[in-house]
């Protein structure tokens, strides 16, 4: 028996988020309309209290816009987020400073997203101070709390970024995020820019963390190792769009869409006896300013048929808590792509 | 069959300010006809230097020592006219940013032929339509139109694939590739690896891998060398020390990679950070991230010696690490 699902703590609905480019002197004289980059095109999804979200894509997926519009960093352009049930688009003065406070977000480049003139005690202090958690004179103890709950040592406080590690700085930041006792963590690409043994150190505290503080955190990523090791769920995203999304063990062992498949795939396994000859896909991403017709994957996908090239697939249910954006297995075949792939030969030869 | 590069006691230091760094530290290794090595570490670990040793590519302050021998021939030892028949030649070097290795003001096409110019006797024509061959060969569709495209008209894996046709004009016998694909995205790295084995097949060429990627080594490589703060630490077909690694970091890094089966677990992790060239440890310089080690490990640098048949390792504990079993299995 499945045990049933935490409540709903953030939830998306259908949000869009472009971006215009900047207009060239050409396209204003020949009075062409404004280009834009269309980031997020529709993203529907539900984060519940407790779990990790992961979100994988490729570059340009849109995944770390979609995580900047979970930490209001962006404002969407259509659509909606809640958080417990509140627009967060809608939010103001004390009620605003509350959400801000209780979603934190840490930063990919742990080189960029410190301020290389401040002490860590002033950055761990800042936020403190900003949200009036403690007393002036608890701060210090608080700050020696967080230090010891990132595994840095106490005298860290009076040392600037530029003498720590990337490790040790990224550590930093999960401090930094920790302070105001957040109950979601958004954490993008939170390690993509360590080394392969201090990645590990990394992701080992965040899984700790999460036991001990019960965070809820959205993990964005593209390498699909790691978001296969820590998330419970895992939303696939393409073009702006997400293609899959679903509980991580029957994402990873049975992918209904053919872009998942192809990820999966594409991703070097630890495994030298499990090698493939031939490349997962054909073809590159398509731009995200002009964006293809019908599904967006049509143009790289190895089962298309007409249909895919003129009408956009959504969402639909593929199992418990499992969905998927495609028209192959739209029909609730319990089959994975693997098993479509006959009929979608035959589809397409007239 | 004799092995087509032998690398003998390399060692690569860089005197900066009257402080010499040795960013690689005798490294030795061999790679046969056909073969597809990878050579791996962490940043710092020396692996990109040791690649740009190979073809003398170090200015001044660097300066290069050992042995490099090409069919016999020490490149190291080869005069300035010697060395260009087989730099670029015989042995040719693909980089990590195709952006910053290909030139932004010359359009794609000219750049393949300008390598067909250096290397062979053919005519314009037969080099314009021998440029165009490439481009198809390396998967770039429509090869005849894009041929005068510029390299900011191509997408990072299309430049990855054209500095590859601009590499195969002279029809290396060898290919140096530094982190090819770590631009990339996964499905693309995973075309680029693919070709380069396809090329690897249909040319009999030999590839030398750096990658700091454990899985690209296991879907591409033959034999591995793992580097650790400019040192080879450990040598051997990629089956072999996946299955069984004889050294702790080699362990150790086996198990800070995430896979199948071992969700929401700790990792085997390894404790610190890769040490600075300025501030390498006495002894095994792995020592003080190293949960084998003792007093000989902090006294002696081990030696890098034959553990078992066609396997090497640099470890005072080896068969300790190797009794400890592979974290993979």
């Amino acid at each position: 028996m499945r045990a049933p699902s935490p409540p709903v703590l953030i939830s998306a609905e259908d949000i869009t988020k472009r971006f215009a480019l900047p207009q060239t002197i050409w396209r204003r004289i020949t009075g062409r309309p404004q280009q834009y980059v269309h980031a997020l095109n529709g993203v529907s999804f539900q984060i519940h209290k407790g779990e990790t979200l992961g979100i994988v894509g490729e570059s340009g997926c849109g995944k770390s816009t979609l995580a900047r519009c979970l930490v209001r960093l962006h404002d969407c352009d259509e659509g909606r987020i809640c958080f417990e049930g509140k627009d967060i688009a809608e939010l103001r003065g004390a009620e605003r400073r509350h959400f801000n406070r209780r979603v934190q977000m840490i930063f990919q480049d742990p080189y960029s997203s410190l301020n290389p003139r401040m002490r860590v005690r002033q950055i761990l202090g800042e936020a403190l101070g900003v949200h009036r958690m403690r007393p002036r004179n608890e701060i210090g103890a608080r700050i020696a709390e967080l230090l010891d709950l990132v595994r840095l040592p106490r005298d860290a406080a009076d040392r600037y970024p530029h003498e720590f590690s990337g490790g040790q700085r990224q550590r930093i930041g999960i401090a930094r995020a920790l302070a105001v006792e957040p109950e979601v963590l958004v954490a993008d690409e939170l390690v993509s820019a360590l080394d392969v043994s201090v990645q590990a150190q990394v992701v080992n505290l965040l899984l700790q963390l999460q036991e001990k503080l019960q965070l809820t955190v959205v993990f964005v990523a593209h390498d699909l190792r790691l978001v296969r090791h820590i998330s419970h769920r895992v939303a696939v995203m393409y073009l702006g769009n997400i293609v899959e999304i679903g509980p991580t063990e029957s994402l990873f062992s049975a992918p209904r869409h053919p872009y998942t498949k192809a990820l999966l795939d594409a991703a070097p396994e630890l495994d030298p006896s499990r090698r493939r000859r031939s490349p997962a896909t054909r073809g590159e991403l398509p731009s995200p300013i002009n964006l293809p017709g019908g599904c967006l994957f049509s143009t790289r996908c190895p089962h298309v048929f007409e249909r895919c090239r003129v009408e956009r697939p959504a969402l639909s249910s593929r199992g418990p808590a499992h969905e998927a954006a495609c028209h192959l297995t739209e029909f609730g075949r319990p089959t994975a792509v693997k098993a479509d792939r006959a009929k979608g030969v035959s589809r397409v030869s007239p | 069959m004799n092995p087509a590069l032998e690398v003998r006691g390399l060692t690569t230091t860089f005197d900066i300010s009257g402080f010499p760094l040795t960013a690689v530290d005798r490294v030795s290794f061999d790679v046969m006809p056909g073969e597809v090595v990878g050579l791996v570490g962490e940043s710092g670990s020396g692996k990109s230097v040791t690649l740009r040793s190979i073809l003398r590519l170090i200015r001044p302050p660097g300066m290069v020592s050992g042995q490099v021998f090409w069919h016999g021939r020490d490149i190291l030892a080869m005069s300035e006219q010697e060395l260009r028949g087989v730099r670029g030649r015989e042995i040719a070097m693909i980089f990590q940013e195709p952006m910053t290795a290909l030139n932004p003001v010359l359009p794609v096409g000219l750049q393949i032929e300008e390598n067909l110019k250096a290397h062979t006797d053919l005519d314009a024509g037969a080099r314009k339509a021998r440029a165009r061959e490439l481009m198809d060969m390396v998967g770039i569709p429509e090869a005849g139109r894009r041929l005068t495209d510029y390299p900011h008209q191509f997408s990072g894996g299309m430049r990855q694939r054209a500095m590859i046709a601009i590499v195969l004009a002279s029809h290396p016998k060898l290919l140096l590739a530094d982190e090819p694909t770590t631009a990339l995205d996964v499905t693309i790295q995973d075309q680029i690896l693919k070709l380069i084995l396809d090329l690897r097949d249909q040319f009999q060429m030999s590839v030398v891998l750096v990658t700091h990627d454990l899985g690209v080594v296991a879907e591409t490589c033959d034999r591995i060398a793992v580097m650790y703060a400019g040192r080879v630490i450990e040598t051997g077909r990629v089956t072999d020390l996946f299955a069984e690694p004889h050294h702790a970091y080699t362990r150790g890094l086996l198990g800070s990679v995430p896979r199948t089966g071992t969700e929401r677990s700790m990792l085997l992790s390894i404790e610190g950070t890769p040490p600075s060239l300025a501030d390498i440890p006495p002894g095994c310089a792995f020592n003080p991230r190293c949960s084998f080690a003792t007093d000989i490990c902090r006294r002696e640098p081990p030696k890098l010696e034959e553990v078992v048949p066609a396997r090497y390792a640099a470890c005072h504990h080896h068969r300790a690490v190797a009794a400890s079993g592979s974290p993979l299995s």
